[in-house]
């Protein structure tokens, strides 16, 4: 009985997140239609008169979850590929902790770096190239958070390879394709649901990432799907209205709350299909 | 391989085809490793130089109503200007003591309190460089005015230590006095009630749906719902920790007690993934061996199969405990992210953790906070890399072929 009670936790977590992302999101949507939150395009939560209008949050977090996906897909994928197909057992030992390790550090050193190493850089080459490139550009987020990013889909694109039969592949083979060709026409193929619910969860991770856009993205929410210009994401806002001391009954406070909800459904709807997707998956195969 | 073959167009391509594949496959790879060293040369670069601090020698003479009166700060002014005599106006005087740390008061008052000495005599105070002057003697910034430098290098023997400062001291205003020590306090307290909370829930829950659990509807929701909590962005769990912990239960903000709380939800999910594989690999013949002399249920999962989860149990725990040790997002949300100088005493003090002090210097200006940073991170990094090795020591160690 114990034991039921503290499996329990785990669900009461929910619970809670949704209990108190919902009331406060219904506070504040009483005072604030939704309409004009869900199609406002201008988000100043601090102006006078307060806009609350999540566009341009939204556009700004597709535009930098696009880039990381650019960058992350590509590497994360062959680096799968790679170490699955074609590494030796010794060369697959030695490289699967450098992708580990890539996978522990903490976000908040990626977003130093970001911040202080890779946005400069960029901004460099750009002024170089005679671009004007804003000093928190959503360049230098997304490429940071793609490296990020790329240990996720590896690792889990190189379990859903590994789970392809052998004897797909044998046979392939042993019909005269190259190791490439069975891998295009063959592997990929068959893992591909498996690789699809890899990326909604990189997506997912992407979405709800917050301290390297924090430390290396713009406050200020400009509707722009420009890389070079400093855009402002939903988690950006959300951590800077609530830092600091706050009054709990204000519009700013809460609209962090309604943020909040917008972003549990996104990154819990991903979840949930990536999830349905390998459960399908694997049923196939067993 | 015969040369009628390699003349043959259509596999001359399919071979370029193969090897340029491959290459793709190596440059992911190759590309992955290099951002990795890179990052990692990067803030060691940037992080070493915090590692050292130069201190001078300083000759103090004890002025008799200035030590009465423990005046301490005109003592080592005295001490600086007897030193710089041709400093005469208000500005080459201010540009003198721009080089020296405001800690040599209480470096002094320490010094004396812990080795008394009578007025008139002379004492050598270690006093610390300002952060300027530091910087510009490891050839980092040129904001101190050289002539200044070096007349002090010329006067006074200045030298370089290790700066275990930087291990025992707090959070300060001041670059050169600025430590971690209140921000690894703080992570301290708060991953052991995170990791104690996340502890006993996470293997309860385990053994509970390893072991107990009937196969039905509710423990089904619970299954599906630790997935999907396991992927929740991190900065949820702050908004719930401030919504719950704090504005509901009214407890301390700014303390590792609540920030415990909200990274052991957040960690709950990779205890019970990792616990519940631990369990699973321990082979149903040794339970049903108990059960089979006589055990009761529960005798058999606690006195069998629980010791023998144990190993992948502690791997498991280890990893959620650096997951915690790293996370940053939702402690800004429940106020740990204020300026503290203090080391925090106990679970329900005011504190941060080494992954806020981060972000917290990251954000200052002074050039010598962006050595701390990197400094920080070299320490949060190094914390990290040695919790993983020892997980994957345990694993090796302990991992039984059954």
């Amino acid at each position: 009985m114990v034991l039921l009670v503290c499996s329990a936790v785990a669900v009461a977590t929910t619970l809670g997140i949704l209990a108190s992302v919902l009331f406060e999101s219904f506070v504040f949507f009483r005072e604030v239609p939704l309409l004009s939150f869900l199609f406002g395009t201008q988000w100043a939560p601090t102006g006078s008169p307060a806009a609350f209008g999540i566009l341009p949050l939204l556009a700004g977090t597709i535009l930098i979850t696009v880039i990381a996906l650019i960058t992350a897909t590509p590497l994360g994928l062959f680096s799968a590929i790679y170490l699955s197909e074609y590494a030796t057992p010794t060369l697959r030992k030695s490289l699967k902790p450098v992708l580990e390790l890539l996978a522990g550090i903490p976000t908040v050193v990626l977003g130093f770096f970001a911040a202080l190493t890779v946005a400069p850089f960029i901004r460099q080459v750009g002024t170089g190239l005679g671009l004007d490139v804003a000093s928190e550009s959503a360049l230098a987020a997304g490429l940071v958070m793609g490296m990020m990013i790329v240990p996720l889909i590896s690792s889990l694109s190189d379990d859903i390879i590994n789970a392809v039969p052998q004897s797909l592949r044998d046979g392939s083979l042993a019909m005269g394709a190259t190791p490439s060709e069975t891998v295009k026409r063959v592997v990929l193929p068959a893992a591909l649901p498996g690789i699809a619910s890899a990326i909604m969860l990189a997506i997912s991770r992407a979405i709800g990432e917050t301290m390297i856009v924090v430390m290396a993205a713009g406050l200020a929410a400009n509707l722009s799907f420009n890389p070079l210009a400093a855009v402002s994401t939903i988690t950006v806002q959300i951590a800077t209205l609530l830092v600091g001391d706050q009054e709990f009954d204000s519009d700013k406070t809460l609209s962090a709350f309604a943020l909040g909800l917008v972003l549990f459904f996104f990154t819990l709807a991903l979840n949930i299909a990536a999830l349905r997707l390998v459960r399908k998956y694997r049923q196939h195969y067993e | 391989m015969s040369s009628l073959n390699a003349q043959n167009p259509t596999l001359r391509r399919r071979r370029a085809a193969e090897a340029r594949f491959r290459r793709y496959g190596a440059a992911a790879l190759a590309l992955t490793s290099l951002f990795l060293a890179f990052l990692i040369i990067d803030i060691v670069g940037k992080g070493w130089p915090a590692f050292v601090e130069h201190r001078v020698e300083l000759p103090v003479t004890l002025d008799s109503r200035k030590l009465a009166e423990k005046n301490y700060d005109g003592l080592i002014k005295d001490a600086i200007f007897a030193r710089f005599p041709e400093a005469q106006s208000r500005g080459q005087r201010k540009a003198v003591l721009a080089l020296f740390s405001h800690s040599a008061e209480q470096a002094l008052a320490a010094q004396l309190a812990e080795a008394p000495a009578a007025a008139g005599q002379t004492v050598k105070a270690e006093v610390l460089l300002s952060d300027t002057a530091d910087l510009h003697l490891k050839g980092l910034s040129h904001l101190a005015d050289p002539a200044a430098i070096d007349a002090l290098t010329a006067r006074l023997p200045v030298t370089a230590h290790f700066s275990w400062r930087f291990f025992s001291h707090g959070d300060s205003r001041e670059a050169e006095e600025a430590g971690i020590r209140g921000a690894l306090i703080g992570s301290l307290l708060t991953v052991a009630v995170a990791l104690g909370l996340g502890l006993i829930f996470g293997v309860a829950a385990a053994i509970y749906l390893e072991e107990f659990a009937p196969k039905n509807r509710l423990t089904d929701i619970i299954e599906v719902n630790i997935n999907n909590l396991a992927a929740v962005p991190s900065i949820i769990f702050g908004l719930l920790g401030l919504a719950v912990f704090l504005n509901a239960f009214g407890l301390p903000r700014s303390s590792p007690l609540v920030g415990g709380l909200v990274l052991s939800l957040l960690v709950l999910p990779t205890i019970i993934i990792a616990a519940r594989a631990a369990l699973k690999a321990v082979p149903p013949s040794i339970k049903e061996a108990a059960l089979g002399v006589g055990a009761s249920e529960h005798q058999a999962v606690f006195h069998h199969v629980l010791p023998l989860a144990l190993p992948g149990i502690l791997t498991g725990a280890i990893l959620g405990m650096a997951r915690a040790f790293g996370e940053t997002a939702p402690l800004l949300m429940i106020g740990m992210v204020a300026f503290i100088a203090d080391v925090p005493g106990s679970i329900s003090d005011a504190a941060t953790v080494l992954p806020v002090q981060i972000y917290l210097w990251s954000d200052l200006p002074e050039l010598a906070f962006r050595s701390k940073t990197a400094a920080a991170i070299m320490v949060l990094i190094a914390v990290l890399f040695a919790a993983n090795a020892l997980a994957i020591y345990l694993r090796n160690r302990f991992e039984r072929r059954w």
